[in-house]
């Protein structure tokens, strides 16, 4: 029996601006045979949640360079970037660092 | 980056940039290089997996070594923080507001004033987002219990012709921009009495200007100067010019002697290259170092450039730094990109890959120093950047495409028909002032009757002084003619 997961996906640093201003998305993710692994995730968000101009936020399967991802509060770096796969409560960070401070 | 293996390619890297390696899907967490416990939350650096804890105290540690290392802010000096609202100027804000509550022997020894400046109306925000910017960043100032000012950008075309004049260098007594530094102080004061200006906290040294939205007529003032510009990448010189003269007035008004901005080194390499390829080859260590003594009396310092802009984004997540972000300036359709966002994406695009990119850049940043300052006098200034005028002689030569100018500006601007009085009204006239990235810039701003009146009476000014220097030195010794002037 499959289990569907519940995340919490952020973005921040302007990044929002892209999600019609909203920082905070509370999800459930639905069933699927392919893992639930960052790279599908972007795909999902790609398809599902942006609203305008997804040049600016991805780049090819990636997210654009700039743009910072934290998975449960940590660099994605450490956890195996675009091959990590999701668990139940995992929540990710989407943080821009482009233009301005 | 540089392909040439073997040893030193010439640019003093090592042989081949690293690329960067990913991390396999399934390691165990990393522990922290430093402390060796701590489970590791980020990687900075060239693959340094540092705790929370260690982070912290790398960041922390780094604000107060620039501070140190480079000793140019003295013990009880005024310091004008400048805030955008963004990730690494709230940063510095609290590194300072941190260092200031240290324990006696480490602490922070200066006195902080606080500069927000609203850009709502040319970054595209309505009245109500311009508000709520507004109040959401008045919060997080006052919390700080410094004093603090509100600009709007549209003050800065109420601006002295002054501020595009050196202060005199130096302690000591202010020389004749005392008395427009007064006389502004005294209009701002003013300003902010006509206002309401409830919201006055005891044991500020100040009333806080109000958060009110300036006049209507002055918004489209405002918008009308930028929607004139030719191109994005003036837009946005012509948006820091700006906003850099009416940070500078206010701390020349309110006796600050130094400004503190909060450019990281991301953005700090980003400037680098954007300002090479804006022509500014010449004045890259005043633009990107760590000081910026171009106004004579008001200081600029950049403490944050040594922050890469992950790091910032890091430390501002885990300690829960507020922000307020602003939107970006607004491309007009079709409009190309400025070069400004060109780099960015270049840059940033190379870091993905090479992540020694920012800092070789960075690092080669560092070899810059300014040149020694020579130019004191304002003649040899640029009208706008106020950096020495780097145009001289048979250069002027290979410059010739750039002073071809369309005719003088037509007769809507008043009487200015008689020959002596055109000249000064018309964009050719300008180009002498300016310097050579400055004049590429001024060729694509709008018609002379959308610029700031401080631009345009600075310039009549500087032009007539020439036109009568000039006219000084054609006066023959002896008279050979009657009524020959």
């Amino acid at each position: 029996s499959k289990i569907s997961v519940v995340h919490c996906f952020y973005f921040r640093g302007g990044a929002e601006l892209l999600f019609d201003g909203v920082k905070k998305h509370q999800v459930t993710l639905p069933c699927q045979p392919e893992p639930w692994d960052i790279r599908n995730l972007l795909k999902w968000i790609k398809q599902n949640l942006l609203k305008e101009r997804p040049e600016l936020f991805m780049q090819g399967e990636s997210v654009r360079p700039g743009i910072l991802v934290l998975i449960n509060d940590a660099d994605w770096e450490l956890m195996g970037e675009l091959d990590y796969k999701l668990q139940d409560q995992d929540n990710v960070h989407f943080i821009s660092t482009l233009h301005g401070g | 980056m540089c392909e040439a293996a073997g040893d030193d390619g010439g640019c003093g890297a090592d042989t081949a940039p690293a690329r960067r390696r990913r991390a396999p899907a399934h390691s165990h967490p990393r522990p922290c290089v430093k402390c060796g416990q701590g489970s590791a939350a980020l990687v900075i650096r060239l693959g340094d997996a540092f705790c929370r804890g260690c982070f912290r105290e790398y960041f922390v540690h780094k604000f107060r070594a620039m501070l140190g290392k480079n000793r140019v802010i003295f013990p009880g000096e005024k310091v004008l923080l400048a805030l955008s609202g963004g990730p690494a100027s709230s940063a510095m804000l609290r590194q300072v507001q941190e260092g200031l509550s240290r324990e006696t022997a480490k602490r922070l020894r200066f006195v902080p004033g606080l500069i927000y400046v609203d850009e709502g109306a040319v970054r595209g925000q309505s009245a109500a987002q311009r508000e709520q910017s507004l109040a959401r960043m008045e919060t997080l100032l006052q919390a700080t219990g410094f004093p603090y000012h509100l600009a709007h950008l549209e003050q800065a075309l109420e601006l002295p012709a002054s501020i595009l004049r050196p202060g005199p260098g130096g302690s000591g007594e202010p020389g004749p921009s005392y008395k427009e530094a007064v006389e502004g102080f005294i209009q701002q004061q003013r300003q902010e009495r006509d206002r309401d200006s409830g919201t006055s906290l005891p044991g500020q040294d100040m009333p806080p200007a109000a958060p009110r939205l300036p006049a209507a007529a002055r918004t489209q003032e405002l918008l009308r100067l930028f929607e004139a510009v030719e191109t994005s990448t003036a837009r946005e010189e012509l948006l820091q010019m700006l906003r850099t003269h009416l940070i500078l007035q206010t701390a020349r008004t309110r006796g600050y002697a130094k400004v503190m901005t909060g450019e990281s080194c991301t953005r700090v390499a980003i400037k680098l290259l954007t300002n090479l390829a804006l022509g500014r080859g010449a004045f890259l260590a005043v633009d990107t170092g760590f000081v910026d003594n171009r106004h004579g009396d008001v200081m600029v310092v950049r403490p944050m450039r040594e922050y890469m802009a992950k790091e910032i984004a890091f430390y501002n997540h885990f300690f829960d730094i507020p922000t307020v972000i602003a939107p970006p300036l607004p491309t007009k359709r079709r409009e190309k990109p400025s070069i400004h966002r060109l780099m960015e994406r270049f840059l940033l695009g190379l870091q993905e890959d090479f992540p020694s990119t920012i800092s070789t850049v960075y690092r080669t940043g560092e070899k810059l120093s300014p040149a020694p300052a020579k130019a004191s006098s304002e003649s040899q200034r640029c009208l706008l950047c106020l950096c020495a005028l780097d145009i001289a002689g048979e250069e002027e030569l290979a410059l010739e495409p750039t002073l071809i100018m369309e005719e003088p500006e037509p007769a809507g601007d008043g009487c200015c028909q008689d020959a002596p009085a055109a000249g000064a009204e018309s964009r050719a006239a300008f180009i002498p002032l300016l310097c050579y990235s400055c004049r590429l810039t001024f060729k694509e701003l709008g018609p002379l009757a959308t610029l700031p009146p401080y631009v345009r009476a600075e310039a009549q000014r500087r032009i007539r002084r020439a036109e009568m220097n000039q006219q000084s030195q054609e006066v023959p010794l002896e008279d050979e003619e009657p009524g020959k002037s």
